[in-house]
């Protein structure tokens, strides 16, 4: 089976995002970077089907020259081989631009099945799955939490608010990954050691003949909003505080 | 130069979500300001009598495709027959709800019309006669505005943030034809397993009840649920209790989980971690109940009570009880 999974690299959850003065972007000073959350279990199912039926895992990725840490450590998690696309036109891409180089890559390789995260936590757009399956012409399974395949038979469970849908569909698909669908594993230390000798193709925007034409951008980053100043409620008594507390939460907020 | 200012209206078993009357009204304002019309796509079977509807709050027109295909929702009969009318019709601005659905399509949108989509938004706006959409990046860390270079310039709102307004106009129906090929509707729904335990959905609730490490473990969340109860609050978690194995995943509030805006969020036994503190801080009241003094969680907050969680929160359960009674 040929099996594909793409992966960001994103600030690590516990990064303070800084934004810069001009509001061009954040500070990316200091940062950590990691392989988005939601991607680890693009690879880890990615991982899993390839023990289960047999196969390999290549890791696409667009990003900077840093991307190449989070490659690797795909590698390192049991991926064979990988393609990093490493273009300055693509760096901040909107998702249609980021789609359009995943599936420049991906068409000119044999896909049965395309692992993405649901979303990456950086930019949070949840969309590149989605359009690259569309660019590739084939379905999408999105928020996928469980998954199983039989030959060809695709069947997937994803919860929408108040309900879980089982969807039912065919290879090639692209699945886009939710927490829930499994625990990925750590890239041990034999396999880092692997990792280093595994290949990874890099390619720039021209030699995937793609041109970015960005479709949306963001024009202007700002901090959010800045919370006034909170109350503590003083005194000893539990339910002295709790009686003020619900009194506070109907007179002053109104929000009970 | 593209006119119109269109909504996606979801619908599920038959009855509009609310959503889709917070994204009408949305679409209203800004068609206002632009001196233009508000349509909005309706697809589903048997839906046509509910298309008027819309109407009240300021559709001026609806475009209905009313297909056994579109029930229920799928993402390839969906996509196919809101590209078919938008590619039509050539709207300038197309508005979907950030729920999973409305996500989901909204995404296989934006393949299918080469264009782009600002997700979750938490505002709108109009500069130089073209859409600005405000959204939280990074969880709401912080927060990006997006200028759109292709049309229709796509928003997928966030639900709960954008208030409904009633405003009377024709909701004109049109019935339109999806022209859907059978060949590719690819995905097909096999079953729906609905939670008939009456939890309210975080994403859409007015209140949360989350619960942390300092919840010791999962039978402690009783208390949770007992104040939730009382005050028709949504129950949550922070990622430790999830990790812990404590609550579902899909209870997760943070990064790694849902970004949420309640009108109160009660943080109890969370100590505020930086991704927590992401997914929850446009609440528009935090209360935090924690015994550590030095919490994060406490310069969020709008009001603070440094105790015992076990001893406080069933008295706010009690006090609160007492006042809804």
């Amino acid at each position: 089976m040929n099996i594909i999974a793409c992966v960001k690299q994103v600030p690590d959850t516990e990064t303070l995002i800084k934004v810069k003065p001009d509001g061009s972007g954040i500070v990316e000073d200091g940062i950590k970077w990691v392989m988005n959350p939601y991607d680890e279990y693009g690879v880890e199912e990615a991982l899993k089907l390839k023990e289960k039926l047999g196969g390999d895992v290549t890791i696409v990725s667009v990003g900077p020259a840093r991307t190449m840490e989070t490659i690797r450590t795909a590698l390192a998690m049991g991926a064979e081989k990988g393609v990093h696309i490493d273009d300055p036109s693509l760096n901040g891409a909107d998702a249609y631009t980021t789609a359009s180089a995943l599936a420049a890559v991906i068409k000119t390789l044999p896909h049965d099945i395309i692992f993405c995260g649901q979303r990456a936590i950086d930019g949070d757009a949840g969309q590149v799955g989605s359009v690259l399956a569309d660019l590739l012409g084939i379905p999408s399974v999105t928020f996928v939490t469980k998954l199983e395949i039989a030959g060809t038979a695709v069947k997937a469970q994803n919860a929408i608010e108040g309900a879980t849908v089982t969807i039912e569909t065919s290879l090639p698909c692209v699945i886009t990954a939710q927490k829930g669908l499994n625990e990925p594993r750590y890239a041990s230390l034999p396999g880092i050691m692997k990792a280093k000798k595994k290949p990874v193709d890099v390619k720039n925007a021209a030699a995937i003949g793609m041109t970015a034409a960005a479709k949306a951008k963001v024009a202007k980053t700002v901090p959010p909003p800045a919370r006034p100043p909170g109350k503590i409620l003083q005194g000893d008594d539990p339910a002295l505080k709790a009686q003020e507390l619900v009194k506070l939460l109907r007179e002053e907020a109104k929000v009970i | 130069m593209a006119k119109g200012v269109w909504i996606v209206a979801e619908v599920r078993d038959g009855a509009y979500r609310k959503v889709s009357f917070e994204i009408a009204s949305a679409a209203r304002k800004l068609a206002d300001e632009l001196g233009d019309e508000v349509c909005a796509v309706l697809c589903g079977s048997g839906i046509e009598g509910k298309a008027a509807e819309l109407g009240k709050y300021g559709v001026d027109k609806v475009y209905v495709a009313d297909n056994a295909a579109l029930e229920p929702y799928t993402t390839d009969a969906h996509a196919m027959a809101v590209a078919k009318i938008v590619k039509e019709k050539g709207p300038a601005i197309l508005l979907l709800a950030a729920s999973v659905q409305g996500k989901d399509l909204a995404a296989r949108l934006v393949g299918k019309l080469a264009t782009g989509l600002a997700t979750d938004c938490t505002g709108l706006k109009i500069e130089g006669g073209k859409l600005v959409a405000m959204r939280p990046m990074y969880a709401g860390k912080c927060f990006g505005e997006v200028a759109f270079e292709a049309a229709p310039a796509m928003a997928s709102l966030r639900p709960n943030v954008f208030p409904i307004a009633e405003n009377a106009k024709a909701g004109a129906v049109e019935k339109f034809d999806p022209a859907l090929d059978a060949g590719q509707i690819k995905t097909k729904v096999a079953e729906i397993a609905k939670d008939t335990s009456g939890k309210i959905e975080l994403t859409e609730a007015n209140i949360i009840v989350s619960g942390g490490r300092g919840m010791k473990g999962p039978e402690n969340y009783n208390i949770l649920e007992d104040l939730a109860k009382v005050l028709g609050a949504a129950v949550g978690a922070s990622r430790a209790a999830v990790d812990a194995g404590w609550r579902p995943a899909t209870d997760q509030v943070g990064q790694t989980g849902k970004t949420v805006s309640p009108n109160l969020y009660i943080a109890c036994g969370i100590s505020g971690a930086i991704q927590h503190l992401a997914g929850m801080s446009s609440s528009k009241y935090i209360v935090a109940i924690n015994k550590d003094p030095e919490a994060p969680i406490f310069q969020r907050a709008d009001y603070g009570i440094i105790d015992d969680l076990f001893k406080v929160v069933p008295e706010v359960t009690a006090a609160a009880k007492k006042l809804l009674a």
